[in-house]
């Protein structure tokens, strides 16, 4: 066991050291001054000779590489040229807006998925399968940004029954206060016992995390029911047929277990997905999390916080599959036997 | 000897070409679909100039933001311009951002996974570890930070989506030619002398690169898919590039009074990408008898 995990964390610890030396790359060697890139045009001669000496611009490359890791280990992601304030200051605000969407988004995703590929591989060329499998080849052909943009036409434009953007309505915002205890208003709303600053972040949760989890159900959906066709053609399955096994019992219990290894896979995938989606669904519903940061930074030429933001999410995601190839560990037990 | 021997094919008993294409047709109904919208789409593609009522960046004032009629088919944006003759348009815009992407992505991935099959050991780890930061960061957000370092720019977009997605050819390339690599073909032309880059291009390759061509159709939707997002976000075309994800982000101020200033272009991309992906899943169907239908 401390082997494995040992294993996986060293792999991860090099995978992100390969990740800076991309993130560094791209934020010194590509065209344009690095200075400039972190100062924006037009920096006075203080803050120039500032900054040359913050990159250590006149050291080898190598050291350069070592001083920026050091910082980056620190957290020290720099200054956003935008805010003016620390990278990871912005970052941590902001992380739990984005948290919150995705994680609501990848249990959506699960809970409606799996079953629906389990259900689709059972009644294989059966109406529901010809149905989930029409479903997930339009899901994955649609642009998530339309996908948004068709709910709020839908359920904001037509209906009125949900808010067109936002995290949740300012009067309330202001109305109502509740302590940041966890960063996710669902949460920091319920603890408070606002019910209606509760039921407003609610309202605003709805549409992101539709649109996130549409694209993301497709994929899963049809990888389910393609391990599940595989899993019941086994002979175990036959034998537990012939010994008259109840079928759901047979579906979700024996044949379900050994779809679970893909299903991490699949997981793990989809969770990087959304957080590399989250960037245009925040933009789309005007979210304050990491992705809209991303997208204002961008547009402002705030180089500091692209960068930051790029690192703090691939550390997360490859954190999620440290957190997934552990959980192989659990459910495999051939892993466990080597 | 053989009983067969002097036998000839009775020509009449030969399946007639309609009867061929038919069959073809009924086993490969993906394929068709797909081929033939997409066929329609790079007609329209072509000989778009030809295609368009109006002129797709002449500004109107007069007519703006008008529902679609039949003078309009798609109706007008809020400069007054033909929606249907930008979406016309925009068809040659995609195809060239798929083409492009997936050349450039193919030609940094498949030296890379020809040498790390045909090399393996060492070079293979070194090659195949590089590969894999790559794929360490989120989808989407690697590009994004690509193309904020080397600016705003469609083809910038497109360079940083191949950067992106090339070590999935790289491995899907170092797959095929490990299965290979041991043949007796391989082993007589390296005996004869010849040159490993010579192996591995002139040998190696024409042997191993159906699954990468089979990954580049699938993978031409989501390529096409990826570019609309970054022009959405504001980082991918820029005016007077007409790109449909360019057009819905232009329409995102109006849309909710002016439906189809964003439907139209978003419907040209699902449409685009579906029979694409569907073409893909055909071809793969094709040349991968293992995925034959049912599954």
């Amino acid at each position: 066991m401390i082997k494995y995990v040992a294993q996986r964390l060293a792999l991860m610890i090099v995978i992100l050291a390969g990740v800076m030396v991309v993130t560094f790359a791209l934020s010194r060697v590509l065209p344009g001054s690095p200075i400039e890139m972190m100062l924006g045009h037009r920096p006075t001669q203080e803050q120039i000779d500032l900054a040359r000496a913050k990159l250590h611009v006149d050291e080898p490359i190598y050291t350069q590489f070592s001083y920026y890791v050091a910082d980056m280990v620190r957290g020290d992601f720099g200054e956003s040229l935008r805010t003016g304030r620390p990278v990871l200051e912005d970052v941590l605000e902001r992380m739990t807006a984005t948290f919150e969407v995705t994680t609501l988004a990848v249990i959506l995703v699960v809970l409606v998925g799996v079953p629906l590929g389990v259900l689709s591989a059972v009644k294989q060329n059966h109406l529901v399968d010809h149905g989930a499998r029409s479903f997930s080849i339009a899901g994955m052909a649609l642009p998530v940004f339309l996908i948004g943009m068709m709910l709020q036409m839908l359920f904001y434009g037509e209906l009125s029954w949900l808010p067109l953007q936002g995290r949740m309505n300012s009067e309330i915002l202001l109305d109502y206060e509740f302590p940041r205890v966890t960063g996710l208003y669902l949460i920091d709303t319920l603890l408070a016992g606002q019910w209606l600053a509760f039921k407003s972040a609610a309202a605003h949760l709805v549409l992101p995390v539709l649109t996130l989890s549409i694209a993301s159900l497709a994929v899963v959906t049809r990888i389910t029911r393609n391990t599940m066709v595989e899993v019941l053609a086994q002979d175990y399955i036959l034998t537990l047929k012939a010994y008259g096994m109840r079928k759901r019992r047979i579906y979700f219990l024996y044949a379900l277990k050994a779809t679970l290894i893909p299903m991490l896979t699949v997981i793990g995938l989809t969770y990087g997905f959304m957080l590399g989606g989250s960037v245009v669904v925040e933009y789309v519903f005007d979210w304050p999390g990491l992705g809209g940061y991303v997208v204002g930074a961008i547009t402002k030429n705030d180089f500091p916080a692209v960068m930051g933001v790029t690192l703090f999410l691939s550390t997360i995601y490859l954190s999620v599959n440290l957190v997934i190839d552990l959980l192989y560990y659990l459910v495999d037990p051939r892993l466990r036997a080597t | 000897m053989s009983s067969l021997d002097g036998f000839q094919a009775n020509p009449a008993l030969q399946p007639s070409w309609t009867r061929r294409i038919s069959h073809f047709a009924s086993t490969n109904t993906l394929l068709f679909v797909g081929g033939g919208i997409f066929l329609l789409i790079i007609l329209a593609a072509l000989f778009a100039p030809w295609i368009v009522p109006f002129e797709p960046n002449k500004i109107d004032f007069s007519h703006k933001l008008l529902a679609p009629s039949l003078e309009h088919l798609m109706g007008t944006d809020a400069l007054g311009r033909d929606i249907f003759s930008r979406v016309v348009y925009g068809a040659q815009t995609s195809l060239i951002i798929g083409i492009t992407v997936l050349a450039i992505s193919m030609a940094i991935g498949v030296p890379i996974g020809l040498a790390a099959g045909y090399f393996g050991g060492k070079v293979d780890m070194l090659l195949m570890r590089i590969s894999d930061i790559f794929l360490a960061f989120p989808p989407l957000l690697l590009p994004i930070a690509i193309t904020a370092a080397l600016g705003a720019g469609l083809f910038n977009a497109m360079l940083a989506l191949a950067i992106s997605w090339f070590p999935w050819y790289a491995r899907i390339v170092r797959g095929s030619v490990m299965a290979i690599r041991k043949e007796l073909y391989i082993d007589a032309a390296r005996a004869m002398g010849v040159g490993s880059l010579r192996i591995m291009f002139r040998h190696a390759l024409p042997n191993s690169w159906t699954p990468a061509i089979v990954q580049g159709s699938m993978d031409f939707g989501y390529t096409i898919l990826a570019a609309a997002s970054l022009s959405f976000i504001g980082i991918g075309a820029k005016p007077p590039t007409i790109e449909w994800g360019l057009m819905v982000a232009l329409s995102r101020s109006k849309f909710l009074d002016y439906w189809w200033t964003a439907a139209f272009p978003g419907l040209a991309i699902f449409v685009t990408v579906l029979a694409v992906n569907l073409l893909g899943d055909g071809i793969r169907d094709m040349l991968d008898p293992k995925y034959r239908s049912g599954r």
